[in-house]
This record gives structure tokens, sequence and C-alpha cells, in this order.
């Protein structure tokens, strides 16, 4: 499994061509092409704004102004973890004539779909900052050095659950539409549109064990709220679940890797 | 060192059943473990036990008919798929031309295509970059490569596909069946490809249906039959055992048809019941006489479509034709080479004595034409008289017919054409040859040339039907 793993970083220049791929493919033919990127999370951040000043105003909940850069801090991370995961699902399939027809190794196809979907979760970045700056949201280095270790963290959760999901669905072509509904589910139990605070006490147990949970809370911790970066002690134990999951997860998919070209 | 060796390989193929196809993850994680879940139904062995050395630099054919097991070698040797057991080690580099394009984005450019392709074949960037002209030059494709592969045509596409797996430099070259690509002077240049790698000591592993691309183009080849190793060996001896397994299993399909045949049409009128007025008119086939039937009309002339002219049996019974075999050199058959004998014995049995009979035959191809045909009463032999069982046998010394699948017409009627027992394309046999001549009819015939028009010598004499063909005599 190792010597796998290495094979894995062997491939990077694959990688790196599957993913210029799907970018370049993504938006051909569409008049803005490349904008949709900048453009994308900036109409959903609007939908929600929208919905949640205008439609279901939010009542008495402090610390939450401005709304908008709240919502942005978990939306586009949750846009990266989501996306990733149902692309995942599907990307030894919509591949299938990669790993039936030539010598492929798949197991480069959910990090395309990670990968893929990081490269506009970057996109989105400047945007978030921009919005940052625009309300004087105060930025400090001391939490902003955890930025990388809690990008890692979400990279390394994400790809062990798009490698599981994309082993699995080959065999169980239904968790490409039970996915679809668990990530709604998932969408509304992490404190993205609402902070972590609303949380009832009863409920807050449970959330912990939402891992999606603590990265978003990471980054408004770091991004959005004054004061120190509290949630460090969770992201570490995350990013060492991480690990362990995608270890499992490639396990899995490894020991799973022959059925592959007969069964996609 | 051997470049691909196959030792005692056997692959599995697990089919699951339909339950399998709409088990859920929720069945899955109910009634067990995953792994339990994905145990097969049942198995199918695409491959049994199969060795072979392919020595570097050798081209190697395999043939076999479909679903032999020819593909799934192919995958196991480029690595996409595991042998169940055995083993399979390949040295060098593989290149495997099994599906053209494979991964070809229909959204990006040709070119940009041309670059995953090939880092998808193993080439690096740089290695991509050198072989790029080359590459586009070979596909012919210069004016195109810069426009998304979604607009190129399927030969194009194949075409580009090609080029990139050819420009991989492998040290051993899988072909599946791919040179229907293009257009004839593409596939030419494919040929043309595939013979500089052979010269320059590439191993090839060709799986064709095209047997005479074997015989040419291969050094050594081996027959798959049932995912078993028939045989192995000369590629011009190994098609010849191929071919003549085909046409014995195309002799027994044929004589299952036949078997159904014999048994199955009572007469369409019941004998006795039915008064000889009702009986269509029965000259053999295209050689009617007098008085046009309705129901026969178009025996006047050869069928037009022969899947609409009826096949079946009439007749008032009185005779009967019970049991038509065909024989070749070696007995009954259903296949024969061109100018083979070819012998029809009819098992007659009258039901009371008569004295007015005529018997018939008539040759037809798939296509409607009347071949041939005659009865004894247009040869004027006068009947004198028939009772009990007794056989008629109409033997041609010559089978001139070229190559096809023909179907036989068998009549014992009356001399005024009115019938016993006509028995209407019930009967089929097909006709092989190496000559790939065309029309109907091959009559005898030579060659012969004044000294300033020559030819070259045949590259094999064995290719030609001599002696130990079953055409011998073929070319006279």
């Amino acid at each position: 499994m190792l010597s796998n793993l290495r094979e894995l970083f062997r491939h990077r220049a694959l990688i790196q061509t599957l993913v210029a791929r799907e970018l370049k493919a993504r938006y051909r033919g569409s008049v803005l092409g490349f904008f949709w990127s900048f453009i994308n999370p900036l109409l959903l951040l609007l939908v929600y704004s929208f919905v949640f000043t205008v439609i279901i105003p939010r009542g008495e909940i402090a610390d939450l102004e401005p709304y908008a850069v709240f919502l942005f801090c978990g939306l586009l991370p949750w846009t990266w973890f989501s996306s990733s995961l149902s692309d995942g699902a599907n990307v030894l399939i919509i591949n299938g004539n990669l790993i039936k027809k030539v010598l492929f190794p798949a197991e480069i196809l959910p990090v395309v779909a990670v990968v893929s979907n990081m490269v506009h979760f970057l996109f989105g970045l400047p945007i978030l900052f921009a919005f940052l700056l625009f309300y004087s949201v105060p930025l400090r280095l001391s939490e902003l050095i955890w930025f990388p270790l809690l990008l890692s963290v979400q990279f390394i959760l994400t790809l062990g659950l798009a490698t599981v999901l994309a082993a699995l669905t080959v065999h169980f072509r239904d968790i490409k539409d039970l996915l679809a509904n668990v990530l709604t589910l998932w969408f509304f139990i992490t404190p993205i549109i609402y902070p972590m605070s609303a949380v009832p006490a009863g409920g807050r147990a449970l959330m912990d064990l939402n891992p999606f949970a603590h990265l978003v809370i990471s980054y408004q911790e770091i991004l959005f709220y004054d004061g120190p970066f509290g949630h460090w002690k969770w992201l570490l134990a995350l990013a060492f679940a991480g690990v362990v999951l995608f270890l499992t997860g490639y396990a899995l998919f490894d020991r799973l890797r022959d059925s592959f070209a007969e069964e996609v | 060192m051997p470049a691909i060796e196959i030792d005692h390989v056997t692959k599995v193929y697990r089919r699951h059943g339909h339950r399998r196809q709409f088990a859920t993850l929720k069945s899955a994680l109910l009634t067990g473990s995953l792994v339990k879940h994905l145990r097969p139904d049942e198995s199918f062995r695409a491959l049994s036990d199969v060795s072979l050395r392919v020595p570097a630099g050798v081209s190697y054919g395999v043939i076999g008919r479909n679903g032999s097991g020819k593909s799934t070698l192919l995958k196991l040797v480029a690595g996409i798929t595991k042998p169940t057991s055995g083993v399979v080690r390949v040295n060098g580099r593989v290149s495997a031309l099994i599906e053209l394009g494979a991964g070809f984005h229909p959204e990006i450019s040709g070119r940009e295509n041309v670059f995953i392709n090939g880092i998808m074949l193993g080439l690096t960037r740089r290695e991509v970059t050198d072989a790029f002209d080359q590459i586009v030059e070979f596909a012919e494709l210069e004016d195109f490569i810069d426009a998304p592969v979604k607009t190129y045509s399927s030969g194009m596409y194949m075409r580009l596909g090609f080029a990139v797996a050819v420009h991989v430099n492998p040290d051993v070259l899988l072909v599946d069946e791919v040179l229907a690509v293009g257009d004839e002077g593409f596939s030419l240049k494919c040929l043309d490809k595939f013979a500089e790698f052979k010269r320059r000591g590439k191993t090839i592993l060709l799986v064709t249906h095209g047997l005479s691309m074997v015989e040419r183009f291969c050094d050594e080849a081996v027959w798959l039959d049932a995912g078993q190793n028939r045989t192995t060996g000369d590629p011009k001896r190994v098609v010849q055992r191929y071919l003549t397994d085909v046409e014995q299993a195309e002799d027994q399909h044929l004589a299952a048809e036949d078997a159904k045949v014999q048994q199955t049409p009572v007469t369409r009128a019941p004998p006795g019941t039915v008064s000889e007025a009702v009986v269509p008119d029965a000259a053999p086939a295209g050689l009617k006489a007098d008085a046009p039937h309705p129901e026969a009309a178009d025996d006047d002339e050869p069928p037009t479509d022969m899947f609409v002219a009826k096949e079946g049996r009439w007749g008032s019974g009185t005779v009967q034709i019970e049991k038509v075999t065909l024989q070749g050199d070696h007995g009954p058959a259903h296949v024969f080479h061109t100018g083979e004998p070819l012998t029809i014995r009819m098992q007659v049995r009258a039901a009371h004595p008569v004295d007015d009979f005529a018997f018939g035959i008539s040759i037809f191809s798939t296509d409607g034409v009347c071949c041939y045909g005659t009865n004894t009463s247009i040869e004027e032999m006068e009947s004198e008289s028939l009772e009990g069982e007794g056989e008629v046998v109409f033997a041609i010394d010559r089978l001139d017919l070229v190559e096809g699948t023909y179907k036989l017409d068998v009549a014992a009627h009356k001399r005024d054409g009115s019938s016993y027992d006509y028995h209407r394309l019930l009967y089929t046999f097909r006709v092989k040859s190496r000559t790939k001549d065309v029309g109907i009819y091959r009559p005898s015939h030579a060659w012969s040339f004044t000294e300033n028009v020559r030819f070259k010598a045949a590259d094999d004499p064995s290719l030609e039907p001599g002696p130990r063909s079953p055409e011998a005599g073929d070319r006279g």
C-alpha cells in the first residue's frame, strides 16, 4: 500500500493535467468562461444573504454582523467539500472507459475531483478576503498562520471521504442519490448559516461529532471572529482523524481496485 | 527474455445475478458485510489455464471466435485486469491500442487532448511536445487540431487516438481489432506503422478476426477457443486449424437446422384430402412449365426476395421425400469447398405404386437468384414405375459456385408439374473458398501470359490452394 501511495505522488503530472482538463472543460462554451469561478460563490452568497435577511430574518443573534461575511466563511469551504464528494462519488463511473480500456491509475481520479474543486475554492478566497477588508474585519497574523493547516486538514478529510465514496459507488450506484440528500442534511446541521452559539446546549455534544462543524468553526474563528483561535485542539484532532480516514479509505479502495475494471 | 510471459493464467469473471443490480447499500449493510455481498452468484471462466510465451521482437497473433477470451488476454497483458490465478509478466513499456482516444475530453481541443492522452499513456510533457508534430501529421489533422474534439468525425477521433498511442514508443504493442480505423489510406498507414514497429524489433500482440492479416503479418499465433489455448505456432497452420474448426461448427449448425426441417413439416395439403388442383405448380423452381398458379406464381421467375418466398413443403404426398442428405468427399456435410463434389441423396417413398413422376432440384443463392435447376422430366427421362422406398441421387462432380450460402429445393412431382412433395428452400449449405472471387459461378479456368507480362511468384506457395488444400484442383 505504501508503494501505491508513492505511485500517487509519482502521478502528480497526470493529476495536474487532469485537473487542468476539468477546469478547462468546465466553462468551455460559456460566455463568461473562467469568471464563473468568481461569480458562482458570489451568487450563492447573494442567495443565502437574501433568504436569511429578507425572507427569514435572523432575529437577535449577537456577533453575526456583517452576516454576508460570516456566511461566506462557511459557505466557501462547504462548497468545496460537498462538490468534491458528489464529484468523487461519480468519478470512477464517469471515467469508466479509462479504467476499463487503458492502464490507468484509478486512485488519482478522486484526487482530481478534490483538487479541481479546491481550485475553485482558492479562486473564491480573494473574494472572501476582499469582503473581510471591505467590512474591515480585523485579521491577525497569529490566527492566519493556522490557515494553511486548516486547508490541509480539510483536504485530507475530503480526499479520504471521496476515495471511500468513489470505491463504493462502483458497487452501489445508490450512493449517488443518497449522497445528495445526506449532503443537504449535513449542510443544515453544520453551523454555516447560523453560529455555533445559536445551537441549544443539548445539540452541542452532537455537533461535536460533526467533523465539518469543526472545520467551519475554525474558518469562522480564524477569519471572522476577533480574538485568539481557540479551536486548535479540535483542528489537530481532526487532522489526525483525517489522516486515519484517508489511509483507511485508501486501503478500501486498494482492496476493491481489481473489481473496478469489471464493475464500472 | 520473453517480452510477454503468461503462465497458467485463469481469469474468472464474476457475474452477479439480477438481484445484485437492485442491491442497495442499506441491504448490504443489513445482510452482512460489504465483502460478503460482493460475492458473485455465478462465475464465468473467460480464460482457463492459458500459458503463452511471446519472445521479444515477435509479432504474435491471437485468433478465435467472439467470446473466446482474446480481449481478456489482451487486458491481462495490459495490466487492466488481474488474473484470477497464474502470472502475467511483461517486460518493457506497454502501449495498448484497445480503446482509441480513451480519455479524450470532447469539449477541449485536439491539441490539449493529445497532451492529456499522451501523459495518460505514460509520456512526459516534454516527450509529447517532441512528438506532437509527428502525431498530428500522422493523424492527418493539421487543420483541425485546435478544434474541440466533439466536432471531430468518428474517423478523425480514432485517427488521433491511434496516432497518440503509436507514438508512445512502446516495447510491447497490444492491438485489439483497431485496424478498421479511418479510410483505406489510413489503414495502410497503420499497417506500415506496425511493419515499422516490427522492423525495430518491438513485440506486437495482435488480436484480430482478420485471418489473412495474421498469416501475412505475424510470426506466431495462438488460437483461443472458449478460454483455452487450442493451438499455437506457425500462423498459417493455426489459421488453417481454426478455419477447419469453424467449418465443422457451421456444418453442425446447419445439420441441426436440417434435422429440425426434416422433423417438422407435414405436407401443407395433407395427403388424400386435397385434390391435385390446390397443389401449386411444382416444376423445379425457375423452370416452371405452363399453367401459372396463383400461389406459386413466383416460381415463374427466380423469387426476387427469398425471405418472402415461402420456405415450406407441400404436395399431395403420394410420393414423399423422407430424407435429404448432402454429401461431400467424406460423408454428410453442409460446408463445401468450391470445386468439391456435392451429392444430394433423397430417400423417397411411394404410398402406392405410381408411374407418373419426376424428381427435381434447384439451388438458390441467398439473394434469391436461382443458380441452377433441373428435373428428370426436363432431362427427358420417362418415368416408368415407383413403388415402396427408394433412393434418388443427384451427383455434382464439381461444385463450381463461389463462396456463399445457398439454399436448396428438392421436389417429387408429376410430369405435368403438380407436386407430390415439394421442399422449398428447406436445405442450406455453405460454400467456402479461399479465393474471394465474385459472382455465382466459377468456371474452371486458367490464366496464361506471354513472356513480357510477368507476375511475382506467390510469396508462400502453401497459401495457394495446393494439393493439401481441400480445394484441390481448384485452379486446375
